[in-house]
């Protein structure tokens, strides 16, 4: 048994880490149905009137209604969307980000408590300056969730009145949430 | 003058930090820190399949582990429109009912020791227990139970459970009337709690305040009603709502959701018939590609679970909306002009779970 620590031979150059695929590719999959309710449809109409001042692409995922905004709007659009008394969203669910391959997409996903419809509001921002305007001065819950997409991945909430980490710790280094942050690796058996 | 409490301290449920500026004896300003429990969990998800990461959301809200499974399945059931067997989802109702149930407990315990009466903890985990021991009976682990799967449970129940069930509601029944009777009304009880941390509906929806809090802040939304999910449409069953949306609000409408969830079980169990236990599905699930965003009800609040899936057998991404979370950030409205002695009491009436808060 040769035990290397006590060895005089100088050590061995260490062995590149394995460079893993940052995303995974895919076989062509189905795409999940869009399916949406009375209230979704009756939004979907109501929506081009309410946001009739932003440049805005409508859609649908699911049974969620999709309206993708410009970054540099989002914060008056989010505005809109909860002072408009047609669409009264004024229950933030979550905002989440997603590291697509050429982006990165942040997702608003609100509710209306009164008129009981929902949905969501997404900004593409690249991966170099991924930067939108804050919401936090729009729903207060906002706040928490914008340090924790800054922390995961790195987006700058502009005009947020305080981006220090929220769950990782000071003076961290990297984005753990986008895809290129590797995982810790091990031999796979 | 400023006072650091936490991350070690008793009172907090876990660890979590909060620095509170005092003038005399009040807070002008409340900090938290969190994520001395962040594990990434999310980012874990990526890298496993559907049915590993079911481990990993038993341990995001720690004490009611079958709700987080059941939203993150029910997430993976929707991408992929599954038609989950009837008797799958009385098992389900009926479990993450009791799970509530068993959750409301530790918080009734807790919440005792937090404004300084000893025995409601005594008697909060016998209570508790009983639950604990069923669930054992049925998915084999106390606490992380690995049980809800896409598509249904992982076996049936156990031959005696009605038997079980029976007695165990009885027990419940008379275990929350006793602990009612214990805590709600006592004098000392009612000047700590009444009146203290209050929050008004429109601020908690603000917040993003959900389940409970919001309720007695006399904002009437439980998501089992308003968007009902599964079987909650057969039942008939009321929702608490608090006026004053303080601390004793919090607590009671608490012990009346218990009452309601054992309503619902006893609907459940005599509606419950034999069937098959999970709908047809390969055995690796791979749902389409696209983006469900589910809510459910966890005894905390509106439980999120957003899943981005990209065709394969690992989702693209997983974020966890966790009502902790939201409640969590409200703790800087409820401590602002209240007293020192009180913030205890008002940490404890959130009913955090660090877990999902840090996730």
């Amino acid at each position: 048994m040769s035990d290397e620590r006590v060895s005089n031979v100088p050590e061995k150059p260490k062995a590149e880490a394995p460079v893993r695929p940052a995303h995974r590719k895919e076989p062509e999959a189905p795409t999940a149905p869009v399916a949406l309710d009375e209230r979704g449809t009756a939004l979907s109409e109501l929506l081009p009137k309410a946001f009739s001042r932003f440049e805005v692409e409508y859609g649908a995922a699911m049974d969620e209604v999709v309206a993708k905004v410009k970054p540099a709007d989002v914060a008056e659009v989010c505005r809109t969307a909860k002072e408009d008394g047609r669409l009264s969203f004024d229950y933030l669910r979550s905002i989440s980000v997603v590291d697509y391959v050429e982006r990165l997409e942040v997702n608003y996903h609100l509710f209306s408590m009164d008129k009981r419809h929902k949905m969501v509001i997404k900004a593409s921002v690249p991966h170099d300056s991924p930067s939108v305007p804050t919401v936090s001065g729009v729903w207060r819950g906002a706040d928490w969730y914008e340090r924790e997409g800054h922390d995961l991945f790195g987006v700058v909430f502009e005009g947020h009145p305080d981006m220090r980490p929220l769950l990782l710790y000071e003076g961290f280094e990297g984005h753990p949430g986008r895809k290129s942050f590797p995982f810790h690796e091990y031999d796979e058996w | 003058m400023m006072l650091n409490m936490g991350p070690q301290h008793p009172s907090t449920h876990g660890v979590f930090r909060l620095v509170l500026w005092l003038e005399g004896e009040r807070i002008v300003r409340a900090e938290p820190h969190i994520g001395y429990l962040h594990r990434g969990s999310e980012k874990l998800c990526e890298r496993e399949d559907y049915t590993q990461i079911i481990t990993l959301f038993d341990r995001l809200d720690y004490v009611a582990n079958l709700n987080c499974e059941l939203a993150f399945c029910m997430a993976a059931e929707k991408l992929m429109a599954l038609e989950v067997p009837e008797r799958a989802w009385y098992i389900r109702t009926i479990l993450c009912e009791l799970n509530r149930i068993a959750s409301h407990m530790l918080f009734y315990g807790v919440y005792g020791l937090d404004v300084g009466a000893m025995t409601p903890v005594l008697y909060g985990f016998r209570e508790r227990e009983r639950v604990i021991l069923l669930f054992e009976a049925v998915t084999g682990a106390r606490m992380m139970h690995n049980y809800i799967r896409v598509g249904g449970v992982k076996e049936d129940l156990p031959d005696d459970f009605g038997k079980r069930m029976t007695v165990l509601i009885d027990e419940l029944k008379r275990g929350i009337d006793e602990c009612d009777a214990l805590l709600t009304n006592s004098e000392l009880f009612l000047e700590r709690t009444k009146g203290v941390g209050t929050i008004d509906g429109p601020t908690a929806v603000d917040y993003g305040v959900t389940g409970p809090m919001l309720r007695a802040a006399g904002v009437k939304e439980d998501v089992r009603i308003s968007e009902p999910y599964g079987i909650y449409d057969r039942f008939d069953f009321g929702i608490p709502v608090g006026t004053h949306g303080d601390c004793w609000d919090r607590y009671y409408v608490r012990v009346e959701e218990m009452r309601q969830s054992l309503s619902i079980i006893e609907q459940a169990m005599s509606q419950m018939e034999a069937g098959p236990i999970t709908a047809k599905v390969r055995r690796i699930a791979r749902p389409p590609r696209g983006e469900a965003y589910l809510r459910t009800e966890s005894p905390r609040g509106d439980f999120g679970v957003f899943l981005v899936s990209d065709g394969g057998d690992k989702p693209y991404r997983v974020k966890v909306r966790a009502p902790s979370f939201a409640n969590l950030q409200s703790i800087t409205h409820l401590l602002r002009d209240a007293y020192i002695a009180d913030a205890v009491v008002i940490l404890g009436s959130t009913d955090i779970i660090l877990g999902e808060v840090d996730r």
